[in-house]
């Protein structure tokens, strides 16, 4: 029972979406809607779920002592944000946005910068031409990153006219028979698990 | 210049000591900015998901329908303990199951059928003359689909269509990359930019 009735919850709510999908009534447009809503609500709740469970283990390795300011700046941060939001809100103009643009944001944007001089300089050592395939993959990298920079224009004016046809020609082919295989990988999958064969969510536990 | 620049250009500085190596001031940053992104997090999601959509209208507004869903999201809580464990599989159950329910159309038709017809094009023009473009793309899809063709050993006549692919695979990463390192770049130019200009004040 433990596993039967999810799995009969996951069978009934997948087939009653997939089937939605195909009538404009209103009576299944409500349906799809208040499901959705449903999602997001459980969603939600999981969410929590995690908060807690980050808490819970930060707390605890604490106490072990491992890292120990580390991780109390990180419960602080995480503390911090809902007691602003608990007494100024969140609308414009309060500490908790002023976090959010000041400490959240620039930090967040200055990670996802990192990444550039990480790849960059990791593609530096990696690329080699060693074979043919290898050869083609640093020549349109190249191209691309030529085309997209200032530096491209000294070479050649036909440089982004070059870059814009690979994109939208062979590169996009390859991209479309990827799309196509996650699109039919997604499909059977979403079938097995929706019939039950597919049970792996359910976990090892009786 | 105010407190909030100050705050942002230090912990700009602390996030960009890790070109240097893995150092404690990084360290503090990086669990700040873990904890503060959760926190954020949490509450928009309080605000926007179970205030908007659950307690507002199951207690202001009575639509006592809406107790389905919460009985569901605490389920979930199961999770917390592990002889409540079990109870957690209803409501994922339900995620996985409208999710799968709603992902079969969806790809089936956006990732699959949708591109396959945008491939499926005239190879000629109206005179006659062929259209190299669409000889390229329909040469790309189907020999890329070629090289993820397991059932089948990638030998012979075959394996030069699949060969053919790995090749168009590689312009694809390429361009992927290209493009993946300029987005990036042009994030740190805006780093850069906000240091030098907002809080060192030394380019105007």
């Amino acid at each position: 029972m433990a596993r039967k009735f999810p799995l009969a919850v996951c069978f009934l709510f997948g087939v009653v979406m997939f089937l939605q999908y195909f009538s404009q009534h209103e009576a299944a447009r409500a349906v799809n809607q208040a499901i959705l809503d449903y999602w997001q609500i459980v969603f939600a709740f999981t969410l929590i779920l995690g908060v807690f469970s980050f808490a819970r283990n930060n707390v605890t390795e604490v106490r072990r002592g491992r890292d120990r300011v580390y991780r109390i700046v990180g419960l602080a941060g995480l503390l911090s944000m809902p007691v602003l939001a608990l007494i100024w809100g969140i609308k414009a103009d309060t500490p908790f946005m002023w976090m959010f643009e000041n400490v959240q944001a620039p930090m967040q944007s200055t990670v996802f910068a990192l990444l550039a001089i990480f790849v960059a300089s990791a593609s530096f050592r990696g690329f080699r031409a060693r074979s043919l395939p290898a050869a083609v993959l640093l020549i349109s990298a190249t191209v691309m990153l030529l085309s997209r920079s200032n530096i491209g224009g000294f070479f050649s004016d036909v440089l982004p006219d070059v870059a814009n046809w690979i994109r939208d020609y062979p590169s996009m082919a390859a991209r479309r028979a990827i799309l196509i295989g996650i699109g039919l990988g997604s499909l059977t999958t979403s079938l097995r698990v929706m019939v039950g064969i597919e049970r792996t969510w359910l976990g090892g536990e009786k | 210049m105010d407190a909030g620049t100050i705050v942002a250009g230090l912990l700009t500085l602390a996030i960009l000591s890790f070109l240097y190596r893995d150092n404690p001031v990084y360290k503090l940053a990086e669990y700040l900015l873990i904890g503060v992104s959760i926190g954020y997090i949490l509450v928009i999601t309080w605000n926007n998901t179970l205030m908007a959509l659950l307690f507002e209208p199951l207690l202001s507004e009575g639509r006592l329908w809406l107790v389905a869903p919460l009985i569901m999201g605490l389920l979930m809580w199961g999770r917390f303990h592990r002889r409540t464990l079990a109870l957690s599989r209803i409501p994922i159950g339900f995620m996985i199951g409208s999710g799968a329910g709603v992902a079969i159309p969806a790809m089936l038709y956006g990732r699959t059928l949708k591109q396959m017809s945008a491939t499926v094009m005239p190879l000629t023009d109206s005179s006659g003359v062929p259209d190299l473009a669409a000889i390229v793309v329909i040469a790309g899809v189907l020999t890329t689909l070629a090289y993820f063709y397991f059932s089948r050993e990638h030998r012979g006549a075959f394996g030069g269509v699949a060969r053919v692919g790995t090749f168009f695979l590689m312009v694809f990463f390429g361009t992927t990359f290209g493009y993946t390192v300029m987005s990036r770049m042009s994030t740190f130019i805006g780093r850069m930019e906000f240091l030098l200009t907002d809080f060192l004040r030394l380019t105007h």
